[in-house]
């Protein structure tokens, strides 16, 4: 009777929460990325993509560029002749020099500084993101987890241009519409597929590594402040058990 | 080497001395440590209390050093606290501490409060130690609403915008209230102003002084059990309760015990998984406050989303408000709703088994819906289990004097 009551219990109380976990990172249309900002080369590509195609737009204010240094294996004079193409000195943020009043003309919008946006959309998000650029009917960059998004494919003379390919789809109610199928890559770019998903994988977790650069070195800190309070805690409860002894 | 000990320790005791006709210090020591008895059949349960104790204690430390860096403006919260998180050396850690440790200063409180719910700790004679715990309580959700203003992101504004609106449906005086609340029109640097004065010292040295009530009460009648029943009901010939055993050193190390499983847990989360799948620090205030942008889905941290979902179950405003009022008012009078002749749940028999068992499903339920994006099926849901949370109250009231009892042992059991 106590066992079947607990598993009521807890089958009611967990029933229908997948129904929740809609996550910022989640939603339909993401894919993983397996991104990994472990992996120090990636982050070196992701830097030289980042530098060369993103930030004449989107700046990094939170970043300097000696903490790119050292975090990702680099020199001095090897981030100031190949990732900074400003004047910004070596312990400055990655700003960019773009008026934000004439971006505003040029693209509807300012282009937002991505800082954070590792950990506001996360790398898997933005992995899909890259890879969800396609051309639409009216010719212009549309994209799947963006509709009618402001920005341009920076990206595709490197992935070429891909066009939609529909079907139609009948939902519950009886209407039909179309949903994008598959793409079609149209003009091939400089990269195949495979290459191109390493390009927007090695971005996706340049972002993120930029989001908390902090989270390369605290997971490998964590590990030992839990063993030795694994230990502690051990002795605690030997000494624990000692005092305990004569309390029947 | 033995003479020098003994050397040491006479001079030690000839300073005790010199303190103690100056300070009761070791009268206190005795009186609240080693004097005071404490049942000796404490549970998983009782661990709660002191730890809450010791996560106040990280959260004032690891506060100091977050205020010596954060600057209070609308202009440059935002940038502050990504400079805490860059450039500040373990800035990241003292910030993660003070994040990790708010989320679980909760879990211990529900875990702390539930424990009363299971063993009758609210009844007499220890209803002011309830009625206190209670006041931290709300002390406590006020310094986490208005701490979590200070990061200054989406969920920062947003969150607070929601909540301060809250009143404006009282009639009449509802929206200069908001106004009063905010020292502005709509919520800015004024109001995280305030909000950051309010959050390092009025509501610290208010929850310090509760705490401190609450102890004290606690020290007066001495800890309940899990058998609810009063050990100093049985004394031997010195006057001492025969299922007592001095606080320190039996808790106090049994405590440290505590204290290393429950940093390994919280290590856990600061280390590993900081923003607990965005349960303990949310995706969208990793972006700075937008007055012209409303976020998609706004909600409170999951701490406050149990009563926002009574809030949003209610379809009137006002008539929400005051019901979400309620239901952390009603908690304030549980000692006195409950009027069951026994304590503990292990003598009151099963119709309150069945009663907090539907409680606690109803509490946890309303938290997981409060979350949730809202549509109409859970609403339904929401009011479902608001109306079971406050029937417990109600069923606890007509229910307690008559319910099924057994017999409570005379000693406590093991």
């Amino acid at each position: 009777m106590k066992k079947i009551a607990k598993i009521l219990f807890f089958v009611i109380l967990l029933l229908p929460l997948s129904s929740f976990t809609v996550s910022a990172s989640g939603g339909a249309g993401v894919e993983h990325s397996g991104a990994n900002i472990a992996d120090t080369s990636s982050l070196q590509r992701g830097a030289k993509w980042y530098v060369n195609y993103c930030m004449g737009c989107h700046s990094l204010d939170y970043m300097r560029y000696n903490r790119l240094a050292e975090d990702l294996d680099l020199s001095e004079d090897m981030v100031q002749m190949n990732l900074n193409f400003s004047n910004a000195k070596f312990a400055d943020t990655m700003t960019i020099a773009m008026d934000p009043e004439q971006a505003k003309a040029w693209f509807g919008k300012v282009p937002p500084d991505l800082s954070l946006v590792g950990r506001s959309r996360g790398a898997d998000w933005l992995y899909s993101y890259l890879l969800g650029f396609y051309q639409d009917e009216t010719g212009a960059w549309n994209n799947t987890l963006l509709p009618n998004v402001s920005m341009p494919h920076v990206l595709w003379t490197l992935q070429g241009i891909q066009t939609p390919v529909y079907r139609q789809e009948t939902n519950a109610d009886g209407f039909t519409h179309e949903v994008i199928d598959h793409f079609e890559l149209t003009t091939p770019g400089s990269q195949s597929t495979q290459e191109f998903e390493e390009t927007a994988r090695d971005i996706a977790a340049f972002l993120e590594y930029v989001g908390e650069p902090a989270k390369l070195k605290r997971k490998g800190i964590g590990v030992w402040v839990i063993l030795f309070l694994v230990l502690f805690t051990f002795v605690a409860y030997l000494l624990k058990a000692e005092y305990w002894r004569d309390v029947h | 080497m033995a003479k020098i000990a003994s050397s040491i320790s006479k001079q030690a005791g000839a300073l005790l001395n010199w303190f103690d006709d100056r300070l009761p210090v070791s009268a206190f020591w005795n009186n609240v440590m080693t004097g005071y008895m404490a049942p000796k059949n404490f549970n998983f349960w009782y661990y709660m209390g002191s730890l809450a104790l010791l996560v106040l204690v990280i959260q004032i430390f690891s506060g100091i050093l977050l205020a010596m860096h954060y600057k209070p403006s609308a202009a440059e919260a935002f940038a502050s606290v990504e400079y805490i998180m860059r450039d500040v050396d373990w800035g990241w850690l003292i910030r993660y501490m003070h994040t990790t440790g708010a989320s679980f200063f909760f879990i211990l409180i529900y875990l702390h409060m539930f424990r009363s719910l299971l063993y009758g700790s609210h009844k007499a004679p220890r209803e002011l130690l309830w009625v206190f715990g209670m006041f931290i309580y709300v002390a406590l959700m006020a310094e986490a609403f208005l701490g979590y203003i200070l990061p200054w992101g989406q969920m920062s504004y947003w969150g607070a915008q929601v909540i301060i609106n809250l009143f404006g449906a009282i009639p009449k005086i509802g929206e200069p209230l908001t106004q009063w609340i905010r020292g502005d029109y709509f919520i800015s640097d004024a109001t995280l102003n305030r909000f950051f004065a309010l959050h390092v010292i009025a509501v610290p040295l208010a929850l310090l002084g509760l705490v401190l009530l609450h102890l004290v009460a606690l020290r007066e009648n001495g800890s309940n059990n899990p058998d609810g029943i009063e050990i100093k009901k049985n004394k031997d010939a010195e006057g001492k309760p025969l299922d007592g055993i001095p606080f320190h050193p039996y808790y106090t190390v049994k405590d440290v015990f505590g204290v290393g499983m429950f940093l390994i847990l919280f290590s856990f989360i600061l280390f590993l998984w900081p923003e607990a799948g965005g349960m303990f620090l949310e995706h969208d205030n990793f972006v700075p406050a937008n007055p012209l942008v409303t976020p998609e889905h706004i909600k409170p941290v999951w701490y406050f989303t149990p009563f926002y979902a009574i809030l949003k179950a209610v379809p009137d405003k006002l008539l929400g408000v005051l019901t979400m009022g309620a239901s952390v008012l009603v908690l304030f009078f549980l000692p006195w709703l409950d009027r069951s002749p026994v304590k503990s749940i292990r003598y009151k028999g099963t119709w309150y088994k069945v009663l907090l068992t539907l409680f606690t499903i109803a509490f946890v339920r309303l938290g997981l819906l409060g979350m949730a994006e809202g549509t109409p099926a859970q609403t339904w849901e929401m009011r479902v289990w608001t109306l079971v949370y406050f029937m417990f109250f109600v069923l606890l009231f007509f229910m307690s004097p008559h319910g099924k009892t057994k017999p409570e042992p005379d000693r406590v059991t093991h």
